[in-house]
């Protein structure tokens, strides 16, 4: 019950945010430093949300070592995203090097 | 003269949809390891099954796993999905002329469905019209392909998850990493989205220890600040390329 009333939740949020616009368009208007502030949302909160799961997979300290898959495959996914831009290659790539890293390498 | 109208109706409303057909490709292993982690999580799969179906937006719902896990509060979970969809205000402005003439229930309808992926499809095919001429079918189109869509991936998902509990533990959360990364770097085109994402990052670390996850929220809000000092910077310098780079 509380789980379906956190989604409830959810769902009226994003449904708010997607019409907004279509539906009181006349009304709203975005002067550009609101523009500007929601250009950098994406990547901030991407980037804030995998920088711990990255650096503390296991929820303590940071693990600065090459025995911390998340760390490795991480780096080998900027590097491919970077120079290749395709995203479905980055992502098989790099999730191949964390599971060789993890079943095999710190294994 | 109606048989016309509604034949010509559906011709749009496939072509949204065909046109939607490498989006789709590209959100199946997304739909899939949501499902997967979902099933190895907390939730219960009908509970899981009914956010993809209500809330329809793939990382808000990858995140709100996330957070559901490590028992955040509803506040923090609802914030982030606000924070996290806000892109989305972005997307309906940009395609706003394009709706603007149509009736009331067709901008309510449409709203639903201004997924990334159908924002990008719609995007480039209205574009090539005049504003004010288009119909909203070819966006429905593409829309309601992508929620069904991403139903059939969520219980493919599930149901790989349940056939294999051991997942979760195996690191499979990392294909959220990779996925986020995927979306990331190819929007840092400039110093200040770099400065923006690397501030938030560090901060959200620094401060993971805060209760309810808030200072995953304080962080973007500084790495936000620092985007916005560093592009009033550029403007004040050099005003040409910083509208050229919008």
């Amino acid at each position: 019950m509380n789980d379906f009333l956190l989604i409830v939740g959810m769902a009226l949020i994003t449904y708010a945010i997607r019409s907004a616009v279509f539906v009181f368009g006349e009304r709203l208007s975005f002067p550009p430093i609101v523009r500007t502030a929601l250009s950098f949302v994406p990547v901030t909160v991407l980037t804030a949300i995998i920088v711990p799961m990255t650096f503390a997979p296991h929820g303590g300290g940071a693990e600065l070592t090459w025995r911390n898959s998340q760390l490795v495959a991480v780096i080998v996914a900027l590097v491919v995203c970077a120079l290749t831009r395709k995203p479905l290659l980055t992502i098989a790539v790099s999730l191949a090097v964390f599971f060789f890293w993890q079943l095999v390498v710190v294994a | 003269m109606k048989t016309t109208l509604q034949a010509g109706n559906l011709a749009e409303f496939g072509a949204g949809a065909r046109d939607t057909i490498p989006m789709m490709v590209g959100a199946a292993p997304f739909g899939v390891i949501y499902g997967t982690l979902a099933a190895t999580g907390p939730l219960h799969a009908w509970t899981v099954q009914f956010m993809s179906l209500a809330v329809f937006a793939g990382s808000a719902q990858f995140i709100a796993l996330g957070l559901i896990a490590g028992n955040a509060s509803f506040a923090v979970v609802w914030a982030t999905t606000f924070v996290v969809n806000l892109r989305h205000v972005l997307y309906s402005a940009t395609l706003a002329p394009y709706v603007a003439h149509l009736p009331a229930r067709w901008r309510w309808t449409l709203g639903a469905f201004l997924t990334d992926e159908v924002f990008a499809v719609s995007y480039a095919h209205y574009q090539k019209k005049p504003a004010g001429q288009t119909g909203p079918y070819y966006f429905l189109g593409s829309g309601v392909s992508m929620y069904v869509n991403w139903q059939i991936w969520t219980v493919i998902g599930l149901l790989f998850g349940s056939a294999f509990p051991g997942l979760q533990s195996k690191g499979l959360d990392f294909a959220m990493v990779a996925t986020f990364i995927a979306i990331i770097v190819p929007q840092l085109v400039a110093l200040r989205f770099v400065a923006a994402a690397v501030t938030a990052g560090v901060l959200a670390f620094a401060w993971n220890g805060w209760p309810y996850k808030l200072g995953l929220l304080a962080a973007v809000v500084v790495g936000v600040a620092v985007g916005m000092v560093l592009s009033m910077r550029d403007e004040r310098r050099n005003p040409t390329e910083l509208e050229r780079a919008k």
